[in-house]
């Protein structure tokens, strides 16, 4: 009897390891296969007049291709500075007084160093953005009035695509942002201000939503305490407003992503838009293919972004206990 | 008359509502003397809360005012440190920080860092939670959670320690282990006290004076009951104790007789009958 039993709840906890798996890894794979199974028969019923949509077999080929360019390049450069140093050392052998040149090499951007560029353009716009907003949402979340007097400019703008700014932004950049020996390229600037531009409301609604939202018992215990400004938003204010907080940084990098790859198409920042943009403007039998690729990595990109600001949500939220998804 | 600690003089407030102000306090007079122990008792709804916010400077009186040591109430502080009903602890932060918050508020420039640390120990142990110092509010028992909040009041020195249902939120045993300790820290410390409480065993067990508030709006103070049983007290010895029920029975009187405020179901039930009874004759007219 009591065997029976025990193999009945044995065949239970199977049952429900079962589940488990079939929820948690198989079915993600079955939704991925069906989908590359989707693309796979209905690209060569596109016909473009780039030839046929790439299958995802191309695709992955592309990643090959690209590995490769960036290789070659790698040894181009490899190449290049061992020349300069063989020049400069016959120069130094004759000459111990001649002048030596150390130029930079000067090769095309790979399809990596466009992954790089577009993750420190947007990291750095993401950075600005956030410095800009945190501040302020503090301290209009508050202030009733102050709330009252930003609401409306923050409603007003926060819908704005990234393309209307772009052109106010290029123009008043090239404007102001004049020097002989520019630190950073124009087109980079340009892009990093329309992302802080369009990815500063998100935060700042969040944070002075949790900043207002903080409950009354805890203010009233601060008051009791008669607690310093300062003190009471380090120790009540900011605390009880991180998860809010949070909110609103993961839909500001969210956007700010999204808005990245727009703005570099159009301000030409060499990054994954440029990339995106070039293979549309070079239009080869490769260029469909590459430009899926670009897609699949932009898109897995933002996704690991999303993971980092949840990775960093869940280190500083002091409710470890929260479910955070 | 320099026994009187705290007065509180014709006390009333009003709230705006859409539907012009509203009395919740008239007249609330009250002299309480240093090392006092007060509660005040009413039904809910009564304003004792209400009061209490205005000792505690969270709320400003309409009318008369609070005087304190000859110096009148008008914001809240530390020399009038609160014990909040939902015990109000910062979740962010271990019971020993919840108490330090408090008391580097207090004690910064008079005590020393070491001192400071002794004196956040020596509240904690006051009220026997020495064993879960570093824990987290949400890793605490409700009655924990209300020991560290005590404990906080405590460590302020506060010159009267308010109470706001303390124990309101906790089952019976919990309620009665807590009262034991407050008793116990309330002879060691000889605190003035203002305790809210809706609980009669409570008020005459804790109290040198029960205040007894009449139902709003416009509540004020009904009676006031001196319980002198001797302290220290014991429960157990004053359940048969012919005085104790005796006090007992003065507060259930004033609160089930004089200011009765739930009218009984078999009333309510013949009302609805005769409302039933109305509809009908009403009806068969048509």
């Amino acid at each position: 009897m009591s065997n029976k039993l025990a193999t009945l709840k044995f065949e239970q906890i199977k049952a429900v390891k079962w589940r488990d798996v079939l929820i948690g890894i198989l079915m993600p794979m079955v939704g991925i296969l069906f989908f590359i199974l989707l693309w796979h028969t209905a690209a060569p019923n596109i016909n473009t007049s780039l030839g046929d949509f790439p299958q995802p077999k191309q695709v992955f080929e592309q990643w090959g291709n690209l590995v490769d360019e960036y290789n070659t390049e790698q040894e181009r450069e490899a190449v290049f500075y061992d020349r300069q140093e063989k020049r400069n050392a016959e120069l130094l052998a004759q000459d111990p007084a001649a002048k030596i040149d150390a130029r930079e090499f000067n090769g095309r951007p790979t399809f990596f160093d466009k992954i790089k560029t577009s993750l420190v353009t947007v990291l750095s716009g993401f950075f600005v953005a956030s410095v800009i907003a945190i501040p302020l949402g503090i301290v209009i979340g508050l202030s009733q009035p102050l709330y009252s007097a930003f609401n409306p400019l923050i409603q007003l703008f926060k819908p704005v695509s990234p393309l209307a700014w772009l052109p106010l932004v290029t123009i008043v950049v090239s404007a102001v942002y004049v020097s002989d020996s520019p630190m950073f390229s124009k087109s980079y600037i340009i892009s990093l201000l329309t992302v802080s531009l369009c990815s500063l409301w998100p935060t700042m609604i969040n944070t002075a939503v949790g900043v207002a939202g903080v409950s009354k018992d805890l203010i009233n215990v601060s008051r009791v305490l008669r607690l310093g400004w300062f003190t009471h938003v380090m120790k009540i204010v900011l605390p009880s407003a991180i998860p809010m907080m949070f909110t609103g940084l993961r839909i500001s990098l969210g956007i700010a992503w999204m808005v990245l790859i727009a703005a570099e198409m159009l301000s030409q920042n060499p990054g994954l838009g440029k990339f995106v943009w070039d293979e549309f403007q070079n239009g080869s039998s490769d260029s469909l293919s590459r430009i899926c690729l670009a897609i699949l990595v932009i898109g897995l990109i933002g996704f690991l972004l999303d993971r980092i600001i949840l990775l960093l949500q869940t280190y500083v939220n002091w409710d470890k206990s929260a479910v955070v998804r | 008359m320099s026994q009187i600690h705290l007065e509180l003089t014709r006390v009333g407030i009003e709230f705006p509502t859409p539907k012009g102000p509203f009395c919740a306090l008239q007249n609330v007079d009250l002299k309480i003397k240093k090392g006092e122990f007060v509660s005040l008792i009413g039904h809910s709804g009564c304003g004792k809360s209400t009061v209490l916010n205005i000792v505690a400077g969270l709320y400003q009186a309409t009318t008369g005012g609070v005087v304190l040591n000859g110096r009148e109430v008008n914001e809240p502080g530390p020399e009038r440190a609160v014990v909040f009903q939902n015990h109000s602890l910062l979740p962010w932060l271990t019971a020993y920080e919840n108490v330090e918050l408090g008391v580097k508020r207090v004690f910064r420039g008079k005590k020393t860092r070491a001192e400071m640390r002794e004196w956040i120990e020596h509240n904690l142990e006051l009220v026997h939670m020495t064993h879960a110092i570093h824990k987290r509010p949400d890793e605490l028992s409700g009655g924990m959670k209300q020991r560290v909040g005590i404990a906080r009041a405590l460590a302020m020195e506060p010159q009267v320690l308010l109470m706001d249902e303390p124990f309101g939120a906790l089952d019976a045993l919990t309620r009665a282990h807590l009262q034991d300790s407050l008793m116990e820290i309330q002879n060691e410390l000889g605190n003035t006290v203002i305790m809210i409480t809706h609980d009669v065993d409570e008020a005459v067990l804790l109290s040198d004076r029960i205040v007894m508030m009449t139902n709003g709006p416009a509540a004020t103070v009904g009676e006031i009951l001196d319980v002198t049983l001797e302290r220290p007290r014991n429960r157990l010895e004053l359940a048969d104790n012919v005085e104790y029920n005796h006090y007992r029975s003065a507060v259930l009187r004033f609160l089930y007789e004089k200011q009765k405020k739930i009218e009984s179901i078999d009333a309510k039930r013949a009302e609805k009958q005769l409302d039933k009874d109305a509809a009908g004759k009403a009806k068969s007219v048509a």
